[in-house]
């Protein structure tokens, strides 16, 4: 990476910059806004997958039976980066079983079932009393211990993303506020009810990865967030921590979108932002980062937004990991009559459930329930006119009819060539389509055709290596032996000139 | 509470446009310009728009009866429509009925059906059935009018209507006596014949800016075009690249050799440069998609078009224009390919 880019990067936020497209949308916030985060009732059971995020599923360490304390360990993933799945409350486990998993597959997926007791009993915490003075890789493994994974959707988790960014030397760290997307509002309910554990949050994470300086990055329409937010800057006196405000435009609290709003660089192709000193971080991240460290308490619940048109009171409710997504939307009184379908995530990056039975996972930001109204999935698709509207609004500067147009005709090469891999699903292109060409479901079946056939192919090659170095081997071979042959023949044609030299010289 | 739902691919929001409502609003930035065309030309223009739009509406169904495709979900695009009225405003208003028929015969059912169909098609089909009805049938396609102040007869609704229809001038009148040459024909022959522009502009076919009442047509097209641009229905490049090229390169021929060669005024208030630079080459079809690659496009059409006016055999060569660029679009799309995010 060029010196002077790292440089520019360490100047992030200073002043603020553009991204190519985006979308101004009616953001549908106020109505999830209204009143405080309220907690949601322990359900009768609880459904923990085992499948957290991309990777093998965990494997279980308890059995059937087996009464766990909230906070216990209850399943571990085999990579030692990753670390835990915990018990969100006290109770028993009831089964371990395959259940529909909150996934965008649809499939279902290894859960662990827990029978609450009621008691909502702790395991013994061990917070981390000293953080400021300890070794940056304890507050890793913490992290890792207590499951911390990025809250804002990716669930990437946070002790990788840590130790990347250790690797390649962080200057700035940036919390993702700019909650972009409509309707979801728990990181800005967060931000206003405990500032104070987000900034906390943000200085472990700054002592975790040394880096300088910290942003906090929030839309400029969140006047509520900005003052409390402040308030909790001053109170903890950090010197380098700073409140930006950046423009209320989707899709700006992309990673990559808001690295370009506030450093005005782009990561270049198959670069990642530690390479430019830079590390995100989504807030309610951070917050769980604060609890993981000074409380000892490992990531078992989060805030989920419920709204739409399809629920009767939206609420912002604090909700275990695993309970069943009808718990919630019965906490805000249940559906409105004419509820038709129901999204896990926003309304333009988030996927359709075909059940309520599924449960909240840690990726959970909202649950957003709409009617038909608000979707109108009836319209036909047209043919492509070429307009070029989805090149306009492309926030990775794609030409998304190209693409849609290679796809179909499954030219996937020539797809990747015209940046397949660099479209961030953001849904712009697919939502002012006027052709209403399901462009983002293509673009997300392109990229898992091409991966197929990446791997296909580098088995392939594989098998072409394998059998192309059996054939030298052999051929080798046969050299080797032609040579030894060769070799034997002409000594023995050697030894018989010179026996017959002496034979002939014998007797005679 | 176990609650199913029906899924489907994000996003999750209405959507905010249609192709029907693309084309509407196109439709409705013609209207300016139609008017001030049926004000200084009078009503015969109406009477080719209904005439073209009707054969376009018929040759459509019937395609998409014979391809097996939804009909009404695509005569609800309007885009046969757009094609009829774009293909309308370039006759003459009294040309015969059987102008339009062959005229959307080659847009509807060669142009655009046999090449698949809407958002296919590999040329601007208004622009391959006026060609063709312009290559075909030269006398028919020549039977200007003045504009109505200046014409020495009155022609009303029904005797346009009767020209139409039969193909004859109307009753008591001939060809020759009620038509008269359009002001780029006018410069073109007056040219040939050694006189200079200015004494060819003396004459009455002659306006402020380009030839009476042309230039207000043009007007009201660019009235409607702007509407359009300001609405994000077609991009700023198109239009821009292919007036800003006649300005630059007819101000070039113009200073060069003022006797003759229009000034740039002159060139874009005449004949089809304002309606082909908003309506026209602004077609995304057929047309480039990328900015830069439209930049080039509209360039391009410029450029060919003045060559075509001062070499060419024809007055006016904006279709001709738009249809060769038409050929160069996926080349210029494929070597003016944005620069994608981090590369």
């Amino acid at each position: 990476m060029q010196d002077s880019a790292v440089e520019r990067a360490r100047n992030a936020g200073k002043r603020l910059f553009h991204f190519h497209g985006g979308l101004r949308l009616h953001h549908h916030k106020q109505a999830s806004c209204q009143v405080a985060v309220q907690s949601v009732a322990i359900p009768p059971r609880l459904y923990i997958p085992l499948m957290q995020h991309a990777g093998p599923e965990a494997t279980p360490l308890v059995g059937t039976g087996a009464h766990v304390l909230k906070g216990e360990p209850v399943a571990r993933f085999n990579e030692p980066s990753i670390g835990y799945v915990h018990a969100p409350t006290s109770g028993t486990i009831a089964a371990i079983a395959r259940q529909a998993i909150t996934h965008p597959s649809g499939l279902e997926g290894l859960c662990v079932v827990l029978k609450p007791d009621g008691l909502d009993r702790w395991t013994r915490l061990q917070p981390m009393e000293h953080w400021q003075s300890a070794d940056p890789e304890l507050i890793r493994q913490r992290l890792c211990e207590s499951g911390i994974v990025g809250l804002g959707g990716a669930v990437f988790p946070t002790s990788r993303k840590v130790e990347e960014a250790r690797n390649f030397g962080i200057h700035t760290l940036i919390l993702n506020g700019a909650e972009c997307e409509p309707y979801i509002s728990c990181d800005e309910m967060l931000m206003r009810e405990q500032p104070d554990k987000v900034v906390l949050g943000a200085l472990i994470l700054q002592k975790a990865v040394a880096a300088e300086q910290v942003i906090i990055a929030i839309e400029d329409q969140m006047e509520e967030v900005f003052s409390a937010l402040q308030a909790a800057i001053s109170n903890a006196d950090c010197t380098h921590m700073r409140l930006v405000k950046v423009r209320t435009i989707y899709p700006e609290g992309g990673e990559k979108q808001l690295i370009q709003v506030l450093t005005g660089l782009e990561i270049p192709a198959g670069c990642r932002p530690p390479e430019l000193g830079l590390l995100c971080q989504n807030v309610a991240t951070a917050a769980a980062v604060a609890e993981a460290v000074t409380e000892g308490k490992p990531l078992v619940q989060r805030i989920v937004t419920v709204t739409g048109n399809g629920v009767k009171r939206p609420h912002n409710l604090l909700a275990l990991i695993g309970t069943p997504i009808s718990t919630l939307v019965d906490a805000c009184g249940g559906y409105t009559h004419d509820a038709a379908r129901l999204v896990l995530g926003g309304p333009l990056m988030g996927y359709a459930l075909a059940s309520d039975q599924n449960p909240v996972i840690k990726a959970a930001n909202c649950i957003l329930v709409l009617s038909n109204r608000d979707i109108q999935s009836d319209q036909a698709e047209m043919p492509c006119i070429r307009c070029g509207e989805c090149a306009r609004v492309c926030p990775a500067l794609l030409l998304p009819q190209t693409l849609n147009w290679q796809i179909r005709n499954d030219l996937l090469d020539d797809a990747s060539d015209s940046g397949l891999g660099e479209c961030i699903e953001c849904g712009c292109c697919d939502y002012v389509c006027p052709s209403h060409i399901p462009l983002a479901e293509w673009f997300r079946f392109g990229k898992s055709e091409h991966q197929l056939l990446a791997m296909e192919r580098s088995q392939s090659n594989l098998a072409r290596d394998r059998y192309l170095a059996r054939e030298a081997r052999l051929e080798q071979l046969k050299q080797d032996r032609e040579r030894r042959l060769g070799e034997k023949k002409q000594a023995l044609r050697d030894r018989t000139s010179v026996t017959g030299g002496t034979m002939g010289q014998g007797p005679a | 509470m176990n609650r199913k739902f029906t899924t489907g691919a994000a996003p999750h929001l209405p959507p905010i446009s249609t192709v029907g409502e693309v084309m509407r609003q196109v439709l409705y930035a013609l209207c300016p310009g139609v008017i001030a065309y049926t004000w200084f030309f009078g009503t015969g223009i109406l009477l080719q728009i209904l005439l073209a739009t009707g054969f376009a509406l018929l040759f459509e169904t019937l395609m998409l009866k014979l391809r097996q495709q939804p009909v009404a979900l695509f005569l609800n695009d309007w885009s046969a429509v757009v094609t009829a009225v774009l293909f309308a405003l370039c006759l003459p208003p009294l040309a015969p009925w059987w102008i339009a028929c062959v005229g959307m015969f080659f847009a509807i059912v060669m142009a655009k059906h046999l090449y698949g169909g809407l958002g296919h098609n590999v040329f601007n089909p208004a622009m391959v059935g006026y060609a063709v009805v312009l290559i075909s049938f030269p006398q028919a396609m020549t039977q200007w009018l003045p504009p109505i102040s200046i014409a020495p007869t009155d022609i009303g609704f029904l005797d346009g209507l009767w020209a139409i229809l039969s193909g004859q001038p109307p009753a008591g009148m001939t060809w020759d006596a009620i038509t008269r040459a359009t002001p780029l024909d006018t410069i073109r022959t007056s040219v040939a014949s050694g006189q200079t522009i200015a004494e060819a502009r003396q004459l009455q076919t002659f306006g402020d800016l380009g030839g009476r009442g042309w230039e207000w047509i043009a007007n009201g097209f660019a009235a409607g075009g702007i509407w359009l641009m300001w609405r994000r229905v077609i991009s700023w490049q198109v239009p821009t690249a292919m007036i800003g090229s006649v300005i630059v390169l007819g101000l070039a021929g113009y200073l060069l050799d003022p006797g003759s060669n229009p000034s740039p005024l002159e060139h874009v208030f005449s004949g089809a440069i304002v309606l082909g630079a908003f309506f026209i080459a602004t077609d995304p079809v057929s047309g480039c998609t990328s900015p830069r690659g439209r930049l080039i496009f509209g360039a391009g059409v410029g450029i060919l078009t003045l060559m075509i006016r001062r070499w060419g055999a024809y007055p006016d060569g904006v279709a001709f224009a738009v249809l060769v660029m038409n050929m160069a679009a996926p080349l210029i799309d494929r070597y003016t390919r944005p620069r994608i995010y981090g590369g």
